[in-house]
């Protein structure tokens, strides 16, 4: 039976055999034209993708299907998850109100009617940071464990919790901190 | 000779039957009865707006008030329907507004719906009272503008998982002043701020409003304004919960919340922060809802905001909450009857959470009125759903979703068969089904032995031969839809089972091996069947009729074939020609 019209087609030949066959073995894999797979709209931070079904099978035992060995196409529609519900996981710094870029992130102080945004990326150090806190809001923080201080930074870190700025290195503070909040005297717990 | 009582006497008994299955049961007593009880109908559910035409429904029923219609079958969801497949409502919309001027609702569901079709709607429908557009697309804000302006005795407007092309969020303000009759409002899909001024005055000015479903646009520190203006609301759809809130704005919310003293229902909560979580307990003890599934929280956080809704009756949330919540969830919420856990990293491979199939164990001892589940998880065992299915006999909606496809029994490396073939032989009342993990011909033995209530199954990666196709089509007397995707399904099952197709609503098989030849003897044999072939590698004569197909739709109907497919679907006709749109 001919049947290359074209390259997509030619591979039913074998299909002709295959297709109507009963046996083990799943449809789409190996002697069928490949299947057109839509890039889903998955959220912006690209996660990996699922890998073909066949991968996931513990102890590389086998399973009773004899399944061929396992591809990298994305699966299209599985999870099956509204697109709706791909959005809410976007990291924070994606969340953009206001059409801030991500590294964006805002900072109150008790008692100001305003809030302000910073970039962590543009500071190397903790003291960068708080001598742009003070400038910004026309305050003394002084050293980080300063306790004369009125004001005390703090910030919100990936799992929700409020922490006092400068106890952890530089760098794991600006991948874990969502936002900033400078607190004032008797405001601190 | 039947002396029968007088029409009105008739029409007045048959004004108490709802139900569509017995209207229609009354309608096949006889003649008279049929004439008698299509004057008086007057609500139409139309499940697949391809099985009837408008046509014919209003030449039928000419005196109806309220319409559902749905479209695309449930896969268009995924992303498995292409686009352009059809679903439009526009000639439904034109037919209506010609024959029903007293029409008062509309609920439509995965449809295509135009701002012209809106337009008419608005000016058509003099009282015109409930419009409900659920997983719709294809209209912009300026439709719900026209619908705003127009429609003074509008109820509900509900856009639930619309896709919306939005212009602007100035559609809100062509409500007018005098407009003052909303009751449900629900834009929580709507991606644009909506002007807070117009929606202040418009929540102050409706006092039955008793539903309100804010978007995500919606501020926390603008929530109180609204809570105040409307203290009767029993359904709340917050925007996004986050804010630097200072103090006395937190209080005010919290006071402002403590308000609605009906509030039952609560959803939104986008981009939580937990510290303003406490402002909802107060609220707890009377929630019989609650809608977490876009509360990106821990699972400490869940469970001490869960643990004090004592009175929950359906629980939708993310797998955040992990067992040792869903643990408290049993411990606490003793009148649970639905619980939904979706993923919060569907597409990362390994899990994120300590979630798994104990979590759902332990709910399903706990909660005895449990009935609706929908769960997905990354490991499930046998052991598991027998557990499960003995706690829970009473279930009726059963949708799990292992997260990798063809995942066997993570303890005995087993196909899930026996669990599966456990829970439809305990839940005897089960109408609805998911399946997913390893699993071979056998589980679709035990479902078409035992699943005789079953209504609607959802089947991916699964199977081994026709022979499962064909346990489900000959066993499951209940059966009106079928979905498959991707299992080693072909034409013998199919066509030895074809008078099956027609007791049903439809059957979606895609990925599968049904090969063009057997469509096209479907489509011949079959006249009330519309076989719609979707394959969008080209006409399928160009390819061996042996050629298995991308995508089959099949649905009974009285209409015949459509006329409205893009150049990708085809349907297979009586004298086996292909017929294109």
């Amino acid at each position: 039976m001919e049947g290359s019209k074209s390259n997509g087609y030619g591979e039913c030949d074998q299909a002709n055999l295959k297709a109507t066959e009963l046996r083990l073995g799943l449809p789409g894999t190996e002697e069928e034209p490949p299947l057109k797979v839509e890039s889903p709209s998955f959220n912006s931070r690209k996660r990996a993708l699922a890998d073909d079904a066949e991968s996931v099978l513990q102890d590389g035992r086998k399973s009773t299907s004899g399944v061929p060995p396992p591809s990298k196409a994305p699966i299209v529609g599985w999870p099956p998850v509204r697109s709706y519900r791909k959005n809410i996981y976007s990291s924070p710094a994606e969340v953009a109100e206001g059409g801030a870029g991500a590294g964006y992130l805002k900072v109150s102080m008790d008692g100001a009617p305003y809030l302000r945004k910073v970039d962590l990326k543009t500071y190397k150090s903790y003291q960068e940071l708080m001598e742009s806190l003070e400038n910004m809001f026309n305050i003394t923080i002084g050293d980080c464990s300063d306790k004369g201080s009125d004001y005390a930074p703090t910030y919100e870190d990936k799992d929700g919790d409020w922490m006092l700025v400068g106890d952890v290195p530089w760098n794991m503070f600006t991948s874990t901190c969502k936002r900033l909040r400078i607190m004032r005297g008797g405001s601190r717990s | 000779m039947a002396y029968s009582f007088p029409e009105e006497v008739l029409e007045h008994v048959f004004s108490f039957i709802g139900s569509d299955r017995d209207r229609n049961a009354v309608s096949l007593v006889c003649k008279s009865w049929y004439e008698i009880e299509r004057w008086c109908r007057r609500r139409v559910f139309v499940g697949n707006c391809y099985a009837v035409s408008p046509a014919a429904v209003v030449r039928r029923f000419p005196d109806v008030r309220s319409v559902e219609l749905k479209g695309k079958p449930h896969f268009a969801d995924f992303n498995l329907v292409p686009e352009g497949w059809g679903g439009y409502v526009s000639p439904w919309i034109t037919t209506l507004a010609r024959a029903y001027p007293w029409l008062e609702e509309i609920r439509l569901k995965r449809m295509v719906v135009t701002d012209e079709s809106l337009e008419l709607i608005a000016r058509s429908f003099k009282n015109f009272k409930v419009l409900v557009l659920s997983s719709c697309e294809g209209f912009s804000t300026d439709g719900l503008a026209a619908v705003a302006a127009n429609c003074r005795n509008l109820r509900e407007l509900d856009l639930r998982e619309s896709e919306v092309e939005d212009m602007s969020g100035h559609w809100l303000s062509h409500f007018p002043d005098s407009y003052t009759s909303l009751v449900s409002l629900n834009i929580s899909c709507l991606g644009s701020e909506v002007s807070f001024s117009a929606l202040e005055r418009l929540v102050s000015r409706c006092p039955d409003l008793r539903s309100l479903r804010l978007n995500r646009t919606v501020p926390l520190d603008r929530l109180a304004n609204l809570l105040r203006r409307a203290p009767q609301l029993a359904e709340l759809g917050t925007g996004v919960y986050s804010a630097e809130l200072r103090s006395d704005d937190f209080s005010n919310l919290v006071g402002a919340l403590a308000g609605c003293r009906e509030l039952r229902s609560l959803s939104g909560f986008w981009d939580v922060v937990p510290a303003y979580l406490p402002a909802v307990y107060p609220l707890c003890s009377g929630l019989t809802s609650l809608n977490l599934s876009y509360a990106t929280i821990q699972s400490s956080e869940l469970t001490k905001l869960i643990s004090q809704c004592h009175s929950l009756q359906r629980l939708w949330v993310l797998d955040y909450i992990e067992d040792s919540g869903l643990e408290a969830l049993a411990a606490c919420c003793k009148d649970l009857r639905e619980l939904r856990v979706f993923p919060s990293e569907p597409f990362n491979r390994e899990g994120n959470v300590s979630l798994t199939e104990q979590g759902l164990v332990s709910v399903s001892e706990g909660c005895s009125k449990l009935q609706s589940v929908l769960y997905f998880c990354r490991q499930m065992s046998n052991a598991a759903l027998l557990t499960i299915a003995r706690n829970r006999p009473n279930m009726t909606r059963f949708r799990l979703c292992i997260i990798e496809p063809r995942c066997p029994d993570y303890i005995t490396h087993e196909p899930l068969d026996t669990g599966f073939g456990a829970i439809v032989q305990h839940c005897k009342d089960l109408q609805r089904l998911s399946l997913s993990g390893l699993l071979t011909d056998r589980v679709f033995e035990y479902i078409g032995t035992y699943a005789k209530k079953l209504e609607m199954l959802s089947v991916a990666f699964a199977g081994d031969s026709d022979l499962g196709l064909h346990h489900v089509l000959s066993g499951c007397d209940s059966l009106r839809k079928l979905e498959i995707r991707d299992c080693p399904f072909g034409d013998k099952a199919l066509l030895a089972n074809a008078a099956k197709l027609e007791t049903m609503r439809s059957l979606w098989m895609s990925s599968c091996s049904v090969s063009f030849g057997a469509c096209k003897l479907l489509g011949q044999k079959m006249p009330r069947l519309n076989v719609e072939v979707i394959d969008e590698r080209g006409h399928p004569d160009s390819r061996p009729e042996s050629c298995p197909v991308e995508k089959l739709y099949i649905y009974r109907t009285v209409a015949g074939p459509r006329f409205d497919m893009p150049d990708f679907v085809w349907t297979m006709d009586e004298d086996s020609a292909l017929r294109p749109s």
